[in-house]
């Protein structure tokens, strides 16, 4: 089993326009799902219920921080942080996969069960699908290799 | 009135999805190695901020169709992350050039899949 860990010192890093800008694209595209489904209907507007929102400004805070990070010990980050950027938006496809599943548990439990607890269990199954999918790649592709071991971003 | 009704719903729309979609991202942010943060990029938090008032005003039915949409936006969203990741390992352009320059993958998977269905039913 991977470890996973939390490192709260990397919050203090990320600036405050930083999360202002997450914050407004999330709030933006929100809306805009919302508007589209009124105008254009359910089928349309559900597509954008999956439109990655914030993936570039993340992709790119990954790289910046990790540019800096290695600047701070004298070094050229920049590949290093596009590195990270690809290996941020692998984890991101996996995390689709369970996007899948949640979209799918909706469509097909919404109409006959309580809503609240439909949403809470496909909330649950993508947590499952995207954490299991994680863990059988990180097996998969870097059991036993040293290369793996070195070229996984920390 | 129903013009301010709108904006209202806008409103709340537009300041539960930053709330639900920041904090995703810093789950995002806190969590390593960075291949497990990158699950949270594509967490359903659009999802999550809009079924609940979608639900209110429109019913269980017109949330389940967008359900069943959004499974066709989930692997777009697919093909755009791998092909992003795939490109910024290979030719390791800026991320901000690779996930814009990429995007219209997204559009073109989702509406392609769309239309598809739509043909064959």
């Amino acid at each position: 089993m991977t470890m996973v860990e939390i490192n709260l010192s990397s919050l203090k890093k990320t600036k405050p326009h930083e999360y202002a800008i997450r914050f407004v694209f999330g709030g933006l595209c929100t809306a805009l799902a919302g508007l589209i489904a009124k105008q254009f209907g359910p089928v349309v507007g559900g597509l954008f219920l999956a439109f990655p929102a914030i993936f570039p400004a993340s992709g790119t805070l990954i790289e910046s921080h990790e540019k800096k990070r290695k600047a701070e010990i004298g070094s050229n980050g920049t590949v290093r942080g596009r590195m990270a950027a690809s290996v941020d938006a692998a984890g991101a496809a996996l995390g689709c996969i369970g996007l899948m599943g949640f979209a799918a548990v909706l469509w097909r439990k919404l109409p006959d069960h309580n809503a609240y607890i439909v949403i809470a269990i496909a909330t649950i199954l993508w947590a499952i699908l995207a954490f299991a999918l994680w863990e059988l790649r990180k097996r998969r592709l870097f059991r036993g290799s040293r290369r793996g071991r070195r070229s996984e971003v920390a | 009135m129903t013009v301010v009704y709108a904006m209202s719903d806008l409103l709340v729309r537009f300041l539960i999805g930053g709330v639900i979609v920041s904090l995703f991202a810093i789950l995002g942010d806190v969590l390593r190695p960075k291949s497990f943060a990158g699950l949270f990029g594509a967490a359903p938090s659009l999802a999550l901020a809009t079924m609940g008032l979608t639900i209110h005003h429109n019913g269980s039915a017109f949330a389940a169709l967008e359900a069943r949409s959004m499974i066709l936006g989930a692997a777009a969203f697919f093909a755009y992350a791998v092909a992003t990741s795939w490109v910024l390992r290979r030719y390791r352009p800026a991320a901000i050039s690779a996930t814009l320059m990429l995007m219209p993958i997204w559009f073109a998977v989702s509406f392609g899949l769309w239309a598809f269905i739509a043909w064959r039913s």
